[in-house]
């Protein structure tokens, strides 16, 4: 069986004007809502503070927490109902940066357990991140994309050619941000493992990008009297049957870990599923054109036709 | 590739055998004793996230060990110039590193200077001003001090955890003074931290008997008195009721550098515990000369700054014992012995971050990452199947082998399995079949040219092997940049990554292929069921 008809020649290259304008908006409305909140919505690991999840033996409601909790100045504190769990379960989040945050847990464990009476209440995770701490992990974050990047662009100029290099890299800046984007408008913390799914996605963007690029290289050696644009259309069109399959079957196995992987991995896993989508939109519509943009501008032509022609 | 098929099927059995073995000893904890002695024993390791347990980053205050070695550097010039009869007006610390001395007038200073320079190679001589010397420490030396400072308090918190009793602690010198400790399978944590992250440092000093409670109140002391306060509890909410201020006079008689020993025993007649402690010999004649200079004078017992009690010396004590009673349950009085036995950390540490899991959500991350991991793996597997159908099931096998090498893997170089490394699993299944398409796409373009099926085999994998490669390079690279740069969880993600990457490579192309091989070799493929 086969989803895309062999021979089947959609026309991406020549609606590249509008897939740009499409993903320029998204992006800018990304980043509107980005001023507009302020920057993102960093969980503990980049904004210091401390969680506590609890589960209560009964049902209870964040409100009744809150009233017991009253007694300790909390300062800017959030409860929430932890995903999935029936009432039982809370997170708590304190962002206070006060110098005494490694206690704090423990005053919270003895505050509810006066409330609720003894052995009611489970302290199942205490997760406590000093300021100092956060602002590295911001850090270091940001240097991980950066140096995975510049890892990708040697690679791939290595191999290819460097306005490939670069059509991969502005394809991947293009996921990340898109998905940051989200993040932000839908309001979901931002955490070291959200971190993590993003440079998840830049790798399985690149790897979609290549394979179409790879294609490309290809059917650029073969004789014939195409333009370089339909070249190109060739290339996505021939690798879309893959591109489709090979997202379809990480998107099962995201959506089993969304579903069921639990609370904990739950927000990990939806940053994943919507980085492989932006990824393998991508790689269709945004990699490819901007290396035919490229090859628009006087500094990539000299060099193309030596290299390719070998 | 090499071209011998029943060399290629030797290799993929070998490996398999291999991963098998390398196996067993995490699924099964009741090895029969002969496996230990020719074969494999390692397990998967859980990571914190999956078994419970304690993540703590802590800074030690390098600045707090520089001040004190300055101070014993103060000391030492004293001393040296007693011994040299230069009189000196006073020698201070002008902040950590740096020491002002003022000699007595009269005194040549360029003597003294020589003299200091010869003695103290790392001070450097910064001002002299008349009578008056300043010196720092060189930035070399300061450098090693805090090395030193942050290398003696691991060693420290290593002894106070082996003696507490945990099973595979972590702990580890990290940048910037930092220290990680990792703590498997604690239940107690508050008491865990306190234990670590005591400072524990032991004085006794002498309570003055020259102030009267008036100026005692008031704060206005001489300089070499200073007031420290005694905690008083509430047995049951551990609360203070009370702080009972003591004047003492400043200089250290002895520390708890010179204990040997330290049990918890209890009072014969109300039951209530103390710690008592033997000191070595250096410590008991150290403090056979304090109690006889002192006789009838109060010693105080100081452990951080607080004063735990202060007894008379009714007279020379020289068995090298002594003891410290205070309002302590018998927990709290075994951990104290604890740390009186590990020593005193050389500067207090600060704790950055600090991240508990219970053993209950440990168990839950566990039982719900393998069944989504198990679900997943099912879902790719049938639609494997049904889109690819007999071909499918190659792809299939390949992806059982992925997934028995890459356990097999993380049990051979002993790797901790964590949540965020299950998910990295979840997601190299989904990835790993990303060859096999690959391939068989290009096998079903091939097909369509109308090859034959033996042709249409060869080309489809060699020209989907390279790009097989550059995709699967690319993704490398990014896992790798993410293990050098994530901590914690996120290297545990990045490390299955990259070994399910790799081992992908090995079963989509090398196995798939061979399996092909075999049945080509049996009958002549009239039709390929791709």
């Amino acid at each position: 069986m086969q989803f895309i008809k062999p021979g089947v020649n959609i026309e991406f290259v020549g609606r590249r004007f509008f897939f740009i304008i499409l993903s320029a908006v998204v992006i800018l409305i990304g980043i509107a809502s980005l001023l507009f909140h302020g920057g993102l919505n960093y969980g503990i690991d980049f904004a210091g503070g401390t969680l506590v999840q609890v589960k209560f033996s009964q049902p209870t409601t964040s409100d009744d927490i809150r009233n017991a909790l009253k007694g300790l100045d909390l300062g800017s504190s959030t409860i929430q109902q932890f995903e999935e769990a029936s009432g039982e379960e809370f997170l708590i989040r304190v962002e206070k940066s006060k110098s005494n945050l490694v206690g704090l847990s423990d005053e919270i464990k003895a505050t509810l357990d006066k409330a609720y009476g003894a052995n009611q209440v489970d302290i199942r995770r205490v997760e406590m991140v000093g300021p100092k701490v956060g602002k590295d992990l911001r850090r270091q974050g940001f240097l991980a994309i950066i140096y995975a990047m510049i890892g990708i662009l040697i690679y791939v100029t290595f191999r290819f050619e460097f306005k490939f290099a670069l059509g991969a890299v502005v394809a991947l800046f293009h996921d990340v941000i898109i998905t940051i984007g989200i993040f932000s408008l839908l309001d979901k913390e931002f955490s070291l493992s959200i971190l993590a799914a993003l440079l998840a996605i830049v790798g399985y963007s690149l790897n979609d990008t290549i394979v179409v690029y790879d294609r490309i290289r290809e059917n650029l050696k073969q004789p014939g009297k195409r333009s370089y644009e339909e070249l190109i259309n060739t290339s996505i069109n021939e690798t879309l049957n893959r591109t489709i399959l090979t997202s379809v079957t990480t998107i099962l196995v995201l959506s089993s870990l969304f579903f069921l992987g639990g609370g904990v991995i739950h927000a990990f896993a939806f940053a994943l599923i919507v980085g492989v989508v932006v990824g393998t939109y991508s790689s269709i519509f945004i990699a490819s054109p901007i290396v035919i943009a490229m090859k628009g501008m006087k500094i990539f032509q000299g060099k193309k036709r030596s290299r390719m022609s070998t | 590739m090499i071209k011998s098929i029943k060399l290629r099927l030797l290799i993929v059995l070998i490996t398999v055998v291999l991963a098998v073995l390398y196996l067993v000893p995490t699924l099964t904890s009741n090895l029969p004793s002969w496996w230990g002695k020719i074969l494999p024993t390692d397990q998967i390791h859980l990571g914190l996230d999956l078994q419970g347990g304690i993540h703590l980053l802590m800074e030690v205050d390098v600045a707090k060990a520089m001040e004190a070695t300055t101070d014993r550097i103060g000391g030492e010039i004293q001393s040296l110039l007693h011994e040299k009869k230069m009189d000196f007006v006073a020698v201070k610390q002008v902040e950590a590193g740096e020491l002002s001395i003022k000699m007595a007038d009269g005194v040549d200073v360029t003597e003294v200077q020589s003299m200091l320079d010869k003695e103290l190679p790392q001070w450097k001589l910064m001002l002299v001003q008349g009578q008056a010397l300043d010196y720092k420490v060189e930035n070399a030396e300061r450098r090693r001090i805090e090395k030193m400072a942050v290398e003696q308090a691991v060693e420290t918190m290593r002894n106070r955890i082996d003696q507490f009793g945990v099973s595979e602690p972590e702990i580890r010198p990290q940048a910037n003074n930092r220290i990680l400790v990792q703590l498997p399978g604690i239940k107690d944590t508050k008491r865990a931290i306190e234990l670590i992250g005591k400072t524990a440092l032991l004085e006794f000093k002498l309570v003055s008997d020259k102030i009267n409670p008036r100026d005692l109140e008031s704060g206005n002391l001489p300089d070499d008195i200073e007031i420290l306060y005694q905690q008083e509890y509430d047995p049951v909410t551990k609360k203070t009721i009370r702080q009972v201020p003591y004047a003492l006079e400043k200089k250290t008689l002895m520390t708890g550098e010179y204990i040997s020993d330290a049990k918890v025993r209890f009072n014969s007649r109300y039951g209530e515990p103390y710690v008592a402690m033997d000191f070595n010999s250096r410590g008991g004649k150290l403090f056979d000369r304090i109690t006889a200079e002192n006789v009838k004078r109060r010693l105080a017992i100081i452990l951080d700054n607080h004063v735990y009690s202060a007894p008379v010396i009714q007279e020379r004590i020289s068995g090298g014992k002594a003891q410290i009673s205070g309002r302590f349950d018998a927990k709290e009085a075994r951990d104290l012995a604890i740390v009186l036995r590990a020593g005193a950390l050389p500067a207090p540490i600060q704790i950055l971050e600090k991240r508990t899991v219970g053993p209950s959500l440990g168990h839950d991350s566990i039982r719900k990452g393998l069944f989504s991991m198990v679900i997943g793996f099912i879902l790719v597997v049938v639609f494997m199947v049904f889109y690819y159908h007999l071909s499918g099931l190659v792809a299939n096998l390949a992806l059982v082998l992925n997934l028995l090498f890459i356990v097999s893997i993380l049990a051979l170089v002993k790797a901790t399995l964590t949540l965020p490394g299950i998910a990295g699993i979840v997601l190299t299944i989904g990835m790993a079949v990303d060859a096999n398409v690959l391939i068989f796409e290009r096998i079903k373009e091939e097909l369509r040219l109308g090859k034959t099926t033996r042709a249409a085999l060869d080309s489809g994998y060699a020209k989907a092997f390279l790009t097989i490669m550059d995709a699967n390079i690319t993704t490398l690279i990014a896992a790798i940049v993410l293990y050098q740069y994530g901590t914690g969880p996120i290297k545990g993600f990045a490390v299955t990554l990259s070994i399910g990457i790799v081992c992908s490579l090995y079963t989509a192309i090398f196995v798939t292929r061979l399996v092909y091989d075999l049945i080509m070799e049996k009958k002549s493929l009239k039709q390929l069921s791709i």
